[in-house]
């Protein structure tokens, strides 16, 4: 019987690399780069969530609980930023 | 049956085919793109190899610093080289010049081939230097650097002023004492400056962060330096703040303060511990923080001024 703490990482944990998975095969399958910056986005944002979710309760103690939190929101604020740059950049060289 | 040694064999593949891909891309950018994933991927092996303060390092200083020096490098070279566009080599130099790699790779591998087994190292002598003077530090690392081969690492911080120089002569006469270009465009994108004015605050705490654990964890005053540099350039890309000219009090203190504090608790070492470079036993640990901040210091000043280039003259 796996106790319920490691039910809940296997779980949260899985499900991002599913995303990662997913954002992976979309990056190398979708047509062009808006669609293919699309998907990265969720591979980072959702895929890197689930997986920091996931070690949350693996976690030695509060400090390193909270670093986790701290490098997905990082992850989120440059690799939202960086796509907004790229697709501006994509749109400006369409024009 | 573990399955780790798949994982390193298919990361050590997937760093050597990177290179290879890296060097064949015909486009300056895209290779840029290349040296800074495998730069990343390189930190991984690091990691693997039980060498976290390397690895954070190489994703700090050989992958981002140097990503965003070969970046800036490229847009100005293109814009440089739009106007001329010589001959190709021809048949006989593009030989020569194969033929000259193939040699200084078959000498490299010819060196590697005839190492002694075991081979020559200092790692024991250096283990039991940082247990000695450098007592106190929980880092073996940072011991070494400052307490072991102190010299070195003071020199290392002298190259980077020197290259800092280098970059500053090549400036014209007129633009002496002037600032270098600006870094981003005239108007910044709204999302370059939300990412600055988010970012950078946080960066600077990490990089101060790294730089004070490094006394006890992996870190230390390169690492640190390298990430509040790195936030420096940021904010100056979305033009939050403009290169300094080069010939500011502030920036030219800054860029010695690390070697100078460096030399002048080297040279106090015949008074306190009995030699050069050598530090009292019971102070060790706040003497090579002291110098480590200074050291951290210009490292902050010497990346982004290496990036920001030669005194331009010119406001726009």
């Amino acid at each position: 019987m796996i106790p319920l703490v490691d039910l809940f990482s296997l779980c949260a944990i899985g499900a991002g690399v599913f995303f990662f998975f997913a954002g992976t095969v979309g990056l190398l399958r979708f047509p062009d780069s808006l669609t293919r910056l699309h998907a990265l986005a969720k591979a980072d944002n959702l895929g890197l969530g689930l997986v920091a979710l996931g070690l949350l309760p693996r976690a030695d103690s509060a400090l390193a609980a909270f670093k986790l939190i701290v490098i997905w929101a990082l992850v989120l604020l440059s690799g939202a930023s960086t796509a907004q740059l790229i697709g501006r950049a994509l749109r400006r060289g369409r024009k | 049956m573990s399955v780790l040694p798949f994982l390193d064999v298919a990361l050590a593949l997937l760093v050597v085919g990177l290179a290879v891909w890296t060097i064949a891309a015909r486009d300056l950018f895209a290779s840029v793109v290349g040296y800074v994933a495998y730069g990343l991927l390189l930190a991984l092996v690091w990691v693997r190899l039980y060498a976290p303060d390397v690895a954070l390092t190489e994703a700090a200083v050989g992958s981002g610093v140097t990503g965003v020096l070969l970046i800036t490098a490229g847009k100005r070279l293109g814009a440089a080289r739009a106007g001329e566009a010589g001959p190709s080599p021809g048949l006989a130099l593009k030989l020569f010049a194969g033929a000259l790699a193939l040699l200084v790779a078959g000498a490299l591998v010819a060196i590697i081939l005839i190492l002694p087994d075991p081979a020559p190292s200092l790692a024991p002598q250096a283990a039991a230097a940082a247990d000695g003077p450098g007592a106190g530090l929980g880092n073996p690392i940072t011991a070494v650097l400052i307490s072991y081969r102190s010299f070195d690492t003071m020199l290392e911080k002298v190259v980077l002023i020197l290259a800092v120089l280098g970059v500053w002569s090549v400036g014209a006469d007129k633009a002496w004492g002037a600032a270098p270009a600006p870094l981003g465009r005239r108007n910044p994108y709204g999302a370059t400056v939300f990412l600055a004015q988010m970012l950078a605050p946080v960066g600077a705490v990490i990089g101060v962060h790294i730089f004070w654990v490094g006394a006890d964890a992996p870190g230390g005053a390169f690492q640190g330096g390298a990430l509040l540099a790195a936030m420096w350039m940021i904010a100056m890309m979305a033009r939050i703040t403009e290169p300094p000219r080069v010939d500011a009090r502030w920036l030219r203190l800054a860029l010695v303060a690390g070697p100078a504090v460096f030399l002048i608790a080297g040279l106090a070492g015949p008074l306190m511990a009995g030699s050069f470079f050598a530090f009292p036993h019971a102070f060790a640990k706040p003497i090579i923080l002291f110098i480590e901040a200074f050291m951290l210091l210009s490292i902050a000043v010497a990346l982004p001024a290496l990036v920001a280039g030669p005194p331009n003259g010119r406001s726009e």
